[in-house]
């Protein structure tokens, strides 16, 4: 098990250094630079500019120097002074010298930020919508399945399943503005843009307080982009269930005297929800990763804007920064999910 | 010298039990398909949406792109009867109330008509979508599965890396790669005639290329599953005993064996691929203006839509209309094709 999963993670570090040379090279391929205006810059101010970000450089030593100020961490006897070079994500001392580690370098269309900043700022925002968004997918998705499963060809069972092929059929872009218009709009109960959580969060990502100044912010947008996920879950849930239910081994608990709701719960609830686990890492990746629309839809000061800006703009480290902490993500949850995939099916073994 | 003792050995003919059986399956796929009625609704609204797309020019009112200012925002009557908000300062324009029936755009476009027009993206793609992931997923996934060993091994690993992109992120930079690169390529390289067509595709070129090359990796994996399975199967191992050779086993024996399958996925992919589409429109990297696109619509609509909610209802009902159908008729093709996948996502 320790070796199976040290084996993955250096598998993963292979994966993610190809990924961030990939889109390194795919980045500087897209023509134009950084510092092209609408008014040309003075060449003598764009080489200036350049060596300062050292994009004079050829391009492999600019991509290890890149990764370098990632990966190596800084340690110095004397405090490192507060400039936009020397910014990193985790600041600390040990004994007598000062470790600075991760950086994700500044942002070149806004130069008082770094990487790092919107890392710090904008990052959370949207994680908080991509997991509330994740939490609405699994507590209505599974319930859902469960009862259509339980209650296979009843009304229950149709009511839910129709709502769920109208969930899958209705993606954020249909679903965002159809709240805000209702909800926002008509109805008015619900603020129609922003986020109630701000800059600086509690570990990081967690808002400082959760009352209504969140809530009534956070309720449509997490729902916009949750609701179709929470459909396939329980598509997946009540074919799963159904598929179970008909096993050898429940036919055996029935027989041996079990209570129904003892049997649903430990026989066929625990085999059934495997294929479901297996969803949900991607589910979780896709969501965390999908929350821009909706962040443009509902004015959320998330990744998404920065992003897309980034790319028009040509911010190099921007755009890296991005697809690096988004493509960390994905292959953490993919090995999480064979982990857990493991813990509920003792039959799979890591070789 | 090896006997192709394979070629010599009779066809099954029409009064060969065999071939009754095979073409029954057929038959009992189609018949389950056509009594399930939520599948033939889908099926009938597709067929509606694609008429409504190829006599588009004789549908709609106005051209698409016609552009009349001074009836800016324009609605009819009878949509401040359904919208009651718009009632106190509802423009209708004065030659004729009626003139637009869903209303006008910001620059006084008709939404009808762009509408009926931008259906056309949405629509190429779900048929574009599932042939690019579909011809390239499969060549690729059964080259994988079928060798095996080292290329396998290889070619997985590849599939790995871009399953490690995150897949909108990727589509993104893809377009904007697309979109600025090749904005002004070089006289006679490929680079020129490919934006020459997108440009007289109004952009569609470049989304079907952005998506088609991140779509066809499941389809890679599903494929090459399914070649390792079937490849095991003793068929397989009778056909090379009679000396096949590869090319035969894979066409004629696994492919036909796999096929089922793999197209039930990729119907129900295409939701999917219509939903990327008008996300990229969504966010401006779409279709090029002024072609319309349901994404883009809904987009531009989502600006006014505390004002003009029927700029953003309609576009967004329609695409939710579509995606709506292709998930009845892919889960009514899937119960049809393959039974025992039965309400499985």
């Amino acid at each position: 098990m320790g070796r199976y999963i040290l084996r993955r993670l250096l598998y993963m570090i292979a994966v993610l250094i190809v990924v961030s040379i990939i889109t390194f090279g795919l980045m500087h391929a897209v023509p134009g630079g950084p510092f092209d205006k609408e008014k040309p810059l003075p060449k003598e101010i764009i080489a200036n500019l350049e060596r300062r970000y050292h994009l004079d450089q050829p391009l492999y030593i600019q991509y290890l120097q890149y990764m370098k100020a990632i990966l190596v961490p800084r340690i110095s006897t004397e405090k490192f002074p507060n400039t936009i070079d020397d910014d990193a994500l985790f600041k600390f001392k040990v004994g007598k010298h000062y470790v600075h580690w991760i950086n994700f370098g500044p942002s070149y269309s806004s130069r008082s930020r770094t990487v790092n900043d919107m890392l710090r700022d904008q990052l959370p925002i949207s994680m908080q919508l991509g997991f509330l968004a994740f939490v609405v997918a699994v507590f209505i998705g599974m319930p859902l399945g469960i009862i259509a499963a339980l209650k296979q060809n009843t009304w229950l069972d149709y009511t839910s399943m129709t709502l769920a092929i109208f969930g899958v059929s209705v993606p954020v872009i249909v679903l965002g503005p159809i709240l805000v218009w209702i909800f926002g709009v008509t109805l008015r109960w619900l603020p129609v843009t922003g986020w109630g959580a701000k800059p600086p969060f509690t570990l990081g990502f967690f808002p400082k307080k959760l009352d209504w100044s969140f809530w009534q912010y956070a309720i449509m947008p997490m729902f916009a982009l949750g609701l179709s996920s929470s459909a396939s879950i329980a598509r997946l849930t009540r074919a799963s269930l159904l598929q179970v239910v008909r096993e050898d081994y429940i036919r055996t608990a029935r027989a041996k005297g079990l209570r129904e709701g003892l049997i649903t719960t430990r026989h066929a609830l625990k085999n059934a929800l495997i294929p479901v686990v297996t969803i949900l890492g991607p589910m979780f990746a896709s969501l965390l990763t999908g929350t821009f629309v909706t962040e443009t839809i509902f004015g959320i000061p998330g990744m998404g804007r920065y992003f897309v800006n980034s790319i028009t703009n040509r911010d190099y480290p921007v755009i890296m920064g991005t697809v690096l902490i988004y493509a960390i993500f994905l292959v953490f949850c993919n090995l999480i999910v064979d982990l857990v995939y493991g813990a509920l099916d003792p039959r799979i073994r890591y070789e | 010298m090896t006997i192709d003792l394979e070629k010599s050995i009779k066809k099954p003919s029409a009064g060969n039990p065999i071939s009754l059986k095979s073409e029954s399956l057929g038959k009992d796929a189609v018949r389950r398909l056509l009594r399930n009625r939520a599948a033939m609704v889908g099926g009938v609204i597709i067929i509606l949406l694609y008429l409504m797309m190829i006599f588009a020019d004789h549908l709609a009112p106005f051209d698409y792109a016609k552009q009349t200012l001074s009836e800016q925002n324009a609605v009819p009557p009878w949509l401040t009867k359904v919208f009651t908000v718009m009632q106190p300062y509802a423009k209708f324009p004065a030659d004729n109330p009626n003139k637009y029936l869903l209303g006008a755009d910001y620059v006084g476009r008709d939404l009808l008509s762009r509408i009926i027009y931008g259906s056309r993206v949405s629509l190429i793609i779900a048929i574009i979508g599932p042939l690019i992931s579909l011809l390239i997923g499969v060549v690729y996934g059964s080259i994988s599965g079928f060798f095996g060993g080292r290329v396998d091994n290889v070619m997985m690993r590849i599939v790995d890396i871009l399953y490690a992109f995150p897949g909108l992120l990727f589509t993104i930079l893809l377009m904007t790669f697309f979109r600025t690169s090749l904005a002004k390529p070089l006289p006679g390289s490929i680079g020129a005639a490919l934006s020459v067509i997108d440009n007289n595709l109004g952009g569609m070129l470049f989304i079907f290329i952005g998506i088609g090359m991140t779509a066809w990796e499941t389809m890679a994996r599903l494929t090459r599953g399914q070649v390792l399975s079937v490849k095991e199967k003793e068929f397989i191992e009778a056909a090379r005993s009679i000396g096949s050779n590869d090319r035969r086993i894979m066409f004629k024996h696994i492919l036909p064996n796999i096929i089922g399958p793999l197209v039930v996925s990729e119907t129900l992919a295409i939701p999917g691929y219509i939903n990327t589409e008008a996300f990229l429109s969504f966010i401006g990297l779409g279709v090029n203006p002024p072609t319309p696109s349901w994404g883009s619509m809904i987009s531009d609509g989502s600006k006014v839509v505390r004002t003009y909610p029927n700029q953003t209802v309609f576009p967004a009902l329609m695409l939710a209309i579509t995606m709506f159908a292709f998930n009845f008729l892919g889960d009514g093709l899937r119960d049809a094709l393959d039974p025992q996948m039965r309400g499985k996502t």
